[in-house]
């Protein structure tokens, strides 16, 4: 085959001489795929070929080799795996021959494609030879080469986990990088790649960092790399220096001086992209000594195996001024600009991560700038004044803030109205949204609203709501904060009075004109829902109210006939905020039995509503819509039932719906809700419900954070039904038995051990509940052949010593559970376990209130099992 | 390798409206699930409790035993009301009366009508008959009056309430039935379960209740007709809500048994042993043939008589189910009286 040609063609203009050419193309790779890489690859490496068959031809290879879904990725690994070994190093000879090619885009295809096999084929312990190969081109002149190759090694850094390659090698290519970084490199390409490729090659360097001397050359190197000329050099050396910000915190004590310097500079003379990642530094410094000190919880113990160095604390005289700097460098319309980023926002943002970390400290260096800004002729001063007032409310202690609050607040609510410049306004907007967030509600004497001023805010807020739509969404903003800060004040609220008049600004909001290409509707619908949400019982009628309000908006909606994919687009989303309004009144409402059977009267109507918004697409559900049924599932009950004909198609859709993994977690927890309203009376959709989780589970496409709720929607099932479960009882439990199996074994990351925790607490979720629900049943007695690997399981789980109270909650509950149903039938088994004994001693000693009440319940049922 | 993007978060909320009303709802459905399995432990729990500790406590029963167990030890185990139901079954001589008098939840009076009756209320014809509690355990049913005599002792369909159930009424299945039996048709209305195959519904609320006797008590075949293995025919009332519709279903509607009067119970309320008034009980002469007496033609007298008790505490009670105070009377009545302490 010709591949020139057609690779050529599939890059035509003309669609049908594409379509033919991606066809071939397809048909090549399914007829012989050795054949076929072996061609791209020599099409690749072909210095007669054009440039843009080589750089497609590279572009396929890659295609070949990975893929963003995870089990196309795991499909095309396994089938490079078992290609022909001959293929193999005839493809990657040519891979390799290519990274001297003279021309940029094959070389830097190429690089791309080397790394994606070194991500296959090393983690196998194959293409031992691949390192060293590289490493003698960087050896090389010509320098062209030499770039490539170091491209080559960033992007290989970046596939192939640490813990793959030896130690040896890992020295080899850092010193093969860091050569290529320093000053004494004369090109700057090659330069610009090792910087780049040291940015991937830091997660490799544990040891390198551990010796004092080459982490001195190593830094020494990226520092003077952040004075090279090029500019994207220094950007790329500040880039690492980030990175390094977070890696290696630790051993950062006798260069931060040195950084300090060279940062405040880039700060303060470089180009804007240089100045955001030296920004970028102190704000990683601070999220770094955020997460130190929320450890320590407040005190230092030496024992800690963080250590803090105070980095902000010791720089804050010198770093806060620099900051302020940065506040005045404001461009013009910032606010209206989705995408804006720039110095003065990153700047601020960094202040607000250093008030975060140093808490009272700053409010001295804060406070002389705000004083002297605040009511300066010129916009750019008063909103830096005011946003660095605002971005310093998070973090010092409110003894501190409040004083200044109380004197800043009316100055405040006259800016947010007379102010002639719409960015001070929108700043304003946001710090007075700060106040009512973390001020609010906090444990304080000193009342920042009062009776008197409750009236003002509230009329400033709700005329706001009328400015631009920028400003408008800001008040909406500080007005859910508001709301919130009154949350569970029983009876009444100081917002009582005015919750008509909010709920109606409000829905004024969500029908200006200029409302549909800003965030401004969302927020207005995302205030509206704190308001309800945070609403008193006094206000329960008028919340009522507003279900028939919201129920037309919804209906209004659905009219519509014959829209472009735009509009259609826009249409759901206005869906969504609408359902997601009915989900919170009706959790609203649904959560006390005074106002739950007032609200029944709407059931019928509102779930018809449901119902057609499903019926608007063809192949997804509406998730907002899933979430607003699951709380109607939970206030109606039983009554449910009458719904499930016309509903039972759109929740098997949304359990199938893995590409958009989100909708199936929410339609599982849907599922729950379900059973438990509707109890027996969900068995005619078991066997449905129960094939498609089973289906769900044993799937490699479906995302695995919707496999724990799967678990314990098991449970509610089982529980829900009864012994009924008994048709489902063998495959339920194999899968809960591989599962478990897994979750014993693991060793990882946080991450990891977080996922096996909430896999660990879904699995026991589902065991207590197939448990329970056979209670007293005469099939009790199916259960007891699973009781052995279940008691295994919490003794596994129990001496891996790494759970956590959820976890163990649950899992002590599951030992009750057992012996509660098992009885006699158990009890020596139960009595040989590590867990009836030292697990339930440490969990009835424990001090979370709900491990320990489930261990008393467990410490009952066992003692009862026993005694029988 | 491009610049890797630093963009932050600004002024923006940490997450989405959208993301908190994703998180509100796991949390809720947390909290239900664990409400739900709560709910499944608990009522098992009240009769472990007891069971594991009843045999340290009490070994060898013997009735004598049980006679001298102090009462303030008896009201301070809430959680062992439904075994000492069990226990008192066996009791012997004046105990009984005072025991079992103690046990049934009675309703007072309606003299005025509660708030949210429509919503909080349900409302059923109460049938004409001796009010007693069931008793099945270990193969065989026995039904106590009030007062503590033996009505019937019977096998039945109930859970461990006949000897031919098969192993699975284990040893620690056992119903408890608040019933009224009703002479004509020989059957026994269960107006309230207290306990049934184990589990307690004492800490239930009447709603609960109401719904666990509607399904199990057909389920386990004892409202079937009388057989050998079942002597008498068990039957739940009809029970509406309190709304309008409701109340007039059960003071005209037909029911296979005579009735006396309307009993109206709080959805919300537990099993509440004595008086409570979230038990109300209201009659008259369209729904009860009890509101009035009669003599042997069924004329009305002209007079209408009624018994009084004078309680230890002065006061004058009729001797109506429930009592209806009548006063108190002062020291001198009673010296007067001496030693008399019924009037008639």
């Amino acid at each position: 085959m010709e591949v020139t040609q057609v690779l050529f063609n599939a890059q035509s203009i003309d669609g049908t001489v594409r379509k033919n050419a991606e066809e071939s193309l397809k048909q090549f790779q399914e007829q012989n795929l050795p054949g076929f890489l072996l061609s791209l690859s020599g099409e690749l490496a072909n210095e007669e070929k054009p440039i843009e068959t080589r750089k497609l031809a590279g572009l396929i290879l890659k295609n070949a080799l990975d893929a963003k879904e995870q089990h196309r990725k795991f499909e095309l690994v396994q089938r490079w795996l078992l290609l022909d070994a001959t293929a193999k190093s005839q493809i990657k000879a040519c891979l390799l021959q290519t990274l001297s090619s003279p021309v940029f885009d094959a070389r830097s295809t190429t690089s791309q494609v080397i790394a994606k096999v070194a991500g296959i084929e090393l983690p196998q312990k194959q293409w031992p030879e691949l390192i060293g190969s590289l490493l003698s081109n960087v050896h090389q002149i010509p320098a062209h080469a030499k770039q490539a190759t170091l491209e080559t090694l960033g992007y290989l850094c970046e596939e192939v986990s640490p813990d793959v390659i030896d130690q040896d090698q890992v020295n080899k290519i850092l010193t093969a990088v860091v050569q290529g970084m320093s000053a004494s490199e004369g090109n700057i390409d090659v330069r610009l790649a090792a910087t780049r490729a040291l940015y991937n090659a830091l997660g490799f360097a544990q040891a390198n960092f551990s010796n004092d001397m080459e982490r001195d050359y190593i830094m020494r190197v990226v520092c003077e790399a952040t004075l090279s000329p090029e500019v994207r050099i220094r950007q790329a050396a500040f880039e690492c220096l980030v990175s390094i910000s977070s890696t290696y915190y630790e051993k950062l004590t006798p260069y931060i001086q040195d950084i300090f310097n060279i940062t405040s500079k880039a700060v303060r003379e470089d180009e804007e992209p240089v100045a955001l990642q030296a920004i970028e530094f102190w704000s990683s410094i601070c999220d770094e000594e955020i997460d130190i000190l929320e450890e320590y919880g407040g005190e230092f113990t030496g024992d800690s195996d963080e250590p803090c160095f105070y980095f902000i604390k010791k720089a804050l005289p010198a770093l806060v001024p620099m900051l302020l700097e940065t506040l005045l460098k404001q461009e013009e319309d910032q606010d209206q600009d989705e995408g804006a980023w720039n110095i003065a926002m990153a700047g601020g943002t960094c202040l607000g991560l250093v008030a975060r970390t140093v808490g009272d400290d700053i409010v001295p260096l804060v406070v002389p700038f705000v004083e002297e800004n605040i009511t300066k002729p010129e916009w750019r001063q008063r909103e830096a004044a005011t946003y660095a007032f605002g971005s310093i409310l998070d973090g010092p202690s409110p003894e501190k803030l409040i004083p200044l609050v109380n004197v800043a607040l009316t100055f405040m609510l006259s800016a947010l109205t007379k102010d002639p410049n719409s960015q001070v306004k929108d700043t304003t907007a946001w710090a007075l949204g700060r106040i009512f967030e973390f001020l609010l509600g906090s444990a304080v004497d000193l009342p920042i609203i009062t009776q008197a001023n409750c009236q003002q805010i509230v009329t400033v807020l709700l005329q706001s709501m009328k400015d631009t739509p920028n400003v408008a969404e800001k008040a909406c903003g500080a007005l859910y904060f508001l709301a919130q800060g009154y949350e569970g004040e029983g009876e009444s609220s100081p917002l009582t009075p005015f919750f008509q008049e909010i709920v109606q600004s409000l829905l004024t909001v969500t029908h200006r004109e200029d409302v549909g290409d800003s965030r401004l509707r969302t927020a207005a619908y995302e205030t509206l829902n704190e308001v309800v949400r945070c609403s008193t019982i006094e206000t329960a009628p008028l919340v009522l109210q507003l279900v028939a309000v919201i129920m037309m908006e919804l209906h209004n909606t659905l009219e519509s006939q014959k829209l472009s994919s735009d509009e259609r687009e826009k249409q759901s989303e206005l869906q969504g905020l609408l359902c997601g309004c009915l989900q919170v009144i009706i959790q609203k409402l649904g959560s006390s039995e005074t106002t739950k059977y007032a609200f029944m009267q709407y059931a019928d109507q509102i779930m018809g509503l449901f119902l057609r918004v499903f019926a608007c697409r063809s192949a997804t559900v509406h998730e907002e819509a899933m979430l607003a049924i699951g709380a109607l599932a939970y206030a109606i009950g039983a009554d449910f039932a009458k719904y499930m004909p016309e509903f039972y198609r759109y929740l098997e859709m949304g359990l199938q719906n893995f590409e958009e993994y989100q909708v199936c977690a929410v339609t599982v927890g849907v599922v729950g809700d379900i059973s438990r309203a509707l109890e027996e009376k969900i068995v005619p959709y078991c066997d449905g419900i129960m094939t498609q989780l089973l289906k769900n589970l044993s799937s490699n496409q479906l995302h695995r954070s919707v496999k724990p709720p799967i678990f314990s929607c098991f449970g509610d099932i089982a529980l829900a039904v009864e012994e009924y479960f008994e048709k489902y009882l063998m495959w339920a439990m194999s899968a809960l038995q591989s599962a478990a199996d897994l979750s014993t074994h693991i060793a990882g990351d946080d991450e990891l051990v977080e996922y096996t925790n909430s896999l660990r607490n879904g699995i026991l979720e589902a065991y207590s509940g197939i448990f329970q629900g056979f209670k007293n049943s005469p099939k009790t007695q199916l259960l007891i052949p699973y009781a052995p690997h279940i008691l295994q399981f919490l003794d596994g789980i129990y001496m891996e010593k790494d759970m956590d109270d959820m976890v163990m909650k649950t899992a002590i509950g599951v030992l009750g559970d057992l012996a509660d149903t098992l009885g006699n039938h158990a009890s020596s088994m139960i009595q040989q376990s590590v867990s009836s004994k030292d697990f339930l001693n440490e969990c009835l000693s424990s001090e979370d209130l709900l491990v320990k009440e489930s261990a008393q319940w467990a410490k009952l049922a066992i003692s009862r099992a026993i005694s029988v | 390798m491009a610049p890797h993007d630093i963009r932050r978060p600004f002024k923006r909320a940490a997450i989405s409206d959208q993301q908190k009303r994703r998180e509100l709802s796991l949390l809720r459905q947390a909290q239900n699930r664990r409400d739900a399995q709560q709910q499944a432990r608990c009522l098992a729990s009240s009769i472990l409790s007891l069971q594991s500790a009843a045999p340290e406590s009490q070994p060898e029963q013997s009735d004598t035993e049980i006679e001298t167990v102090p009462e303030s030890e008896q009201e301070s185990e809430a959680f062992s009301k439904d075994l000492d139901v069990r226990q008192a079954s066996k009791l012997r001589g004046p105990e009984v009366r005072k025991w079992f008098a103690r046990q049934l939840m009675l309703p007072e009076w309606m003299i005025d009508v509660p708030d949210r009756l429509a919503q909080d209320w349900y409302v059923f014809a109460r049938p004409a008959g001796k009010r007693c509690f069931v008793v099945s355990s270990n193969g065989t049913t026995v039904s106590r009056q009030r007062n503590g005599s033996i009505l019937h002792h019977f096998p039945s369909a109930l859970p461990a309430g006949a000897k031919i159930r098969d192993g699975s009424g284990s040893a620690q299945s056992y119903c408890i039935l608040d019933c009224i039996f009703h002479e004509l048709d020989q059957t026994y209305y269960v107006i309230d379960m207290v306990c049934w195959n184990g589990y307690s519904l004492y800490d239930c609320t009447a709603e609960f209740r109401f719904y666990w006797l509607n399904s199990k008590l057909e389920e386990s075949g004892a409202c079937n007709a009388p057989s050998h293995y079942h002597k008498f025919r068990f039957s739940a009332v009809p029970v509406y809500n309190c709304d309008s519709s409701g109340l007039y279903s059960a003071y005209t509607g037909v029911v296979p048994y005579a009735k006396d009067g309307l009993l109206f119970y709080n959805k919300h309320a537990l099993y509440q042993t004595g008086n409570t008034p979230l038990a109300l009980v209201w009659k008259d002469e369209n729904c009860s043939q009890y509101v009035i007496d009669t003599d042997g033609k069924g004329e009305i007298p002209s007079q209408q008589q009624v018994v009084l008790e004078l309680q230890d505490d002065r006061k004058l009670v009729t001797s109506d189910d429930p009592p209806v105070l009548f006063g108190c009377l002062d020291g001198d009545i009673i010296e007067k009286m001496g030693s008399l302490r019924r009037l008639i």
